[in-house]
């Protein structure tokens, strides 16, 4: 469906031939923060109007780079060119006054203003803002029918989806006249939907000449949409391919240094009893909104149930009930043969007492204090244990014994109990999160987000000791918004959409597009 | 039955002469506050101008030195403000409650120092301050009832601060939502990275934005000192500032709403000023205290539960930082 029928016909080559012209060329660029070296002698060439892919791991320097073309840091050394000619870009205002436009991952948008107010932000045209409204409403209207980017200008941006966001965004950069258009990680919030949509708008984009520069960790979104793809590992370029030329195979290896096993063998687990039975729970925002109406579903021993559904579609808030962070305001859930109803006592504490562990969404608000060691992040939540403590006060001792075999097993990298938590890579966060959950022998696991901000080595670990815990007979109930990730572990999916639940198929025959219609709510099954 | 009115009229009156400094001050918080930056310091910048407006004045002679001598003072005191909290990312409140501690004691050393009074500045003459302006046509009008009185005793016969603080109003809400200057403030205040990244400087937005401030501090200090006032005496802010500060709250950051709260709180102590000592009916006589609280506890009452959430600005109190 997605071929690139528009490619010249260049080998796989790292130097591209002299007679291309290049719009971007960046020259041996290192960057430093502090003792980290974010990027260093990066060499990067961007072919005139083609579309390259950025790939790497969290924390390889994609967007580190990516901020020095667009001038928001200073490199070290190096050099920039632009249609071959060396420049200095030394601010944002500077790069949008060469025609280099970017789309932020998180979007750079006030949400209290309206699309108009947004797009005239750094381009008001005068003094007045009524003078300069008229010409600027005139030059959207066209740019969005040229380009296919539909867009209320007069609605406010906290009021529109994620999707007309970034639509938003890439109006902005196209309004103040951006001949490259940088996008970091575009298609992490989007419904597989809004990626076609959004990857047509690029297309006709490169078709009017615009350079298009994607980063992204997506290896299937590179292969559908890119002319030319460059690998970044630890800070370097360390490689480049024209994508009909490559492989996600070849693409994860470069991004990981070693080969890497993309799919996850399932093992063969008994599916038992049913353990959890959620019926009609319907729950109620702080500020009046039914974010879960009439929610009902259940969960048997040794299943992975995976939750799909754009993000902020209820899937957070039946996590918070689940756990006891939020209270059970309707309905009734059945734990292992005991029945909690609205009107009693249940919080996370009860929770955990039923034998509901819980790896939250967020880990940085909720799985971690982040100034706090890893030793003392270990126990959280399980601190009243007695296994903790020689009478009144906590025995570090026993908590040390504990942790030092706990980051051993589950691989937390520095080995180190002693340092803080904030100073670990996402994926050794999440690892420390999952591992005291695990360690806590749950019946039942509730995992958000179990891979958002962490690399493919930690993702692979992670998998593993999901399928082992599975094996091991726990219930897991997975709330992600990575589609892929659901289908992969999950035995069965349910998919939210609205506060809803609009479907529910086994894994093994739904199709990707099925899903991701049900998502976008215009499909019920 | 025009005589009863008497009392009202002078109410009146007085709310507007006790509102003015409320107004200017809540006015430069919208400034500073829409562009991110808390502003508990009003109080000390208010001060500390008010000693520089007398001192000025009685030194120099002229009222309008003495004004411009006071919004330059109060401007340095932002730029402390600025260069702690925008260029060196501290926290915002505590040097803001640094400026008022610094403004208390250097105007009652200084003031001590230079003219051995306790404190106080000597007392100027009426050709040293901002006088009442009589309107025209007061003659002719004084004849309707009710609106003539109205006329001459609350709208006319004011210093030309008070008129000024009024624009001070329409300027502040024409700025903010009509310019481009306003738009990029109430950007920078809501998202910084947005600003940046759309090619503005933050840090200058920000500086701009509290030397704005600045200048309105400096105008409510003079209005203390060498118009409402005759000289200064120590202490003579006496928490207007934070009144000033609650106001804004109250008004949710918008110029016209705050407006309005700031004569709420004029008028209320103006009719605490007006109940000294009076004994009402039921109630008997209400102790002073009581009515100098009523301004904060009626922030506490109307923010917690009658007008709905205040939302300040999205970034306030976060200094901006572009890399991590």
């Amino acid at each position: 469906m997605m071929t690139n029928k528009n490619r010249s016909g260049n080998d796989a080559t790292v130097s591209l031939p002299a007679s291309t012209r290049l719009a971007i060329e960046l020259r041996d660029i290192t960057k430093r923060f502090g003792h980290v070296i974010a990027n260093s002698d990066v060499n990067l060439r961007v072919e005139s109007g083609s579309i390259h892919g950025i790939v790497g791991e969290n924390g390889a320097g994609k967007s580190t780079l990516m901020n020095i073309l667009f001038g928001l840091y200073k490199p070290d050394s190096g050099m920039i060119l632009l249609n071959d000619k060396p420049v200095e870009v030394n601010s944002p205002e500077k790069s949008i006054a060469l025609g280099i436009g970017m789309v932020h991952q998180h979007f750079m948008l006030v949400p209290t203003f309206t699309v108009l107010e947004n797009v005239m932000l750094g381009n008001e045209g005068s003094m007045l803002l009524k003078s300069g409204e008229e010409s600027v409403l005139n030059r959207l209207k066209s740019l969005s029918k040229n380009y296919g980017l539909d867009v209320d200008f007069e609605a406010l941006i906290s009021d529109i989806p994620v999707g007309m966001q970034q639509r938003v965004e890439i109006l902005k950069a196209l309004n103040r006249g951006a001949k490259v258009l940088i996008l970091d990680e575009p298609t992490g919030v989007l419904t597989p939907q809004e990626t076609i949509g959004l990857f047509d708008i690029l297309r006709s984009l490169k078709e009017q000449g615009v350079t298009i520069v994607l980063i992204t960790h997506k290896l299937k979104e590179i292969m559908s949409i890119t002319d030319t793809v460059s690998v970044m590992r630890g800070g370097k370029v360390v490689a480049d391919f024209a994508t009909r030329k490559t492989s996600p195979e070849e693409l994860a290896e470069n991004m990981v240094g070693r080969k890497v096993l993309l799919s996850i063998k399932k093992p063969a687990s008994k599916i038992g009893k049913s353990i959890l039975e959620v019926k009609n729970v319907s729950h109620q925002s702080k500020d009046g909104v039914n974010v879960l109406k009439d929610i009902s579903f259940n969960l048997k021993e040794g299943e992975i149930l995976g939750i799909a559904g754009v993000a902020g579609n209820g899937q957070s808030e039946l996590l918070d009930i689940l756990s006891g962070i939020e209270t059970l305001q309707k309905g009734q859930m059945t734990i292992n043969d005991k029945t909690i109803s609205s009107h009693q006592e249940w919080n996370s504490k009860k929770a955990r007492e039923f034998g509901i562990a819980h790896v939250p969404e967020d880990r940085h608000k909720r799985g971690l204090v982040l100034p706090f060691h890893n030793y003392e992040n270990s126990i959280l939540g399980y601190h009243r244990n007695d296994e903790y403590s020689s009478g009144f006060l906590m025995d570090k001792r026993k908590i040390l014994n504990f942790v030092n075999e706990l980051i051993q097993n589950f691989d937390v990298r520095p080995r180190s109990p002693l340092i803080n938590s904030g100073k670990l890579s996402g994926g050794n966060q999440q690892k420390l999160v999952l591992a005291r959950e695990i360690e806590s022998n749950p019946k039942i696991l509730l995992v958000g987000q179990p891979t958002r901000g962490v690399d493919i080595g930690a993702i692979e670990r992670i998998y593993e000791d999901l399928m082992k815990l599975k094996s091991n007979g726990t219930a897991i109930l997975l709330v992600s918004v990575e589609l892929d990730e659901i289908m992969s572990l999950s035995d069965r999916i349910i998919v939210m959409n609205q506060g809803t639940i609009v479907g529910e198929t086994n894994s093994s025959d739904a199709t990707e597009l099925d899903i991701g219609k049900m998502m976008s709510g215009l499909e019920q099954v | 039955m025009l005589e009863s009115l008497q009392p009202i009229i002078s109410l009146l009156d007085s709310t507007i002469r006790i509102s003015t400094p409320l107004i200017f001050c809540a006015m430069a918080g919208i400034f500073s506050e829409r562009s991110g930056i808390i502003d508990i310091g009003l109080e000390g910048k208010m001060l500390l101008s008010a000693f520089v407006a007398a001192t000025a004045t009685f030194l120099t002679g002229s009222p309008i030195l003495g004004l411009f001598a006071a919004i330059l003072a109060s401007c340095s005191a932002s730029l402390i403000h600025g260069f702690a909290c925008i260029t060196n990312k501290g926290d915002q409140v505590i040097s803001g409650l640094a400026i008022n501690i610094l403004a208390s004691g250097l105007t009652i050393t200084l003031g001590i120092a230079l003219f051995s009074r306790g404190g106080q500045t000597p007392p100027l003459g009426a050709e040293q301050r901002f006088m009442p302006i009589e309107f025209p046509f007061l003659d002719q009008i004084s004849f309707v009832p009710v609106l003539g009185d109205l006329f001459a005793e609350v709208i006319s016969g004011h210093n030309l601060l008070v008129y000024l603080s009024i624009l001070a109003v329409f300027f502040t809400y024409y700025v903010i939502f009509k310019t481009r200057f306003g738009l990029r403030l109430r950007a920078v205040g809501e998202k910084p990275e947005a600003v940046d990244t759309a090619g503005i400087s933050v840090f200058k937005m920000r500086y701009q934005s509290i030397l704005i401030a600045g200048m309105l501090c400096g105008l409510a200090g003079a209005y203390l000192s060498i118009a409402h006032g005759a000289g200064f005496g120590r202490e003579m802010s006496a928490g207007k500032g934070y009144i000033a500060l609650a106001a804004m709250i109250f008004g949710k950051w918008n110029p016209i709403p705050t407006l309005f709260a700031c004569l709420l709180f004029g008028f209320l102590e103006a009719l605490g000023v007006r109940l000294e000592g009076v004994e009402l009916l039921w109630i008997g006589e209400v102790p002073v205290q009581i009515m100098q609280a009523l301004p904060y506890v009626l922030t506490v009452v109307l923010l917690a539960g009658f007008i709905g959430k205040a939302k300040a600005p999205g970034a306030i109190g976060v200094p901006y930082s572009k890399e991590g």
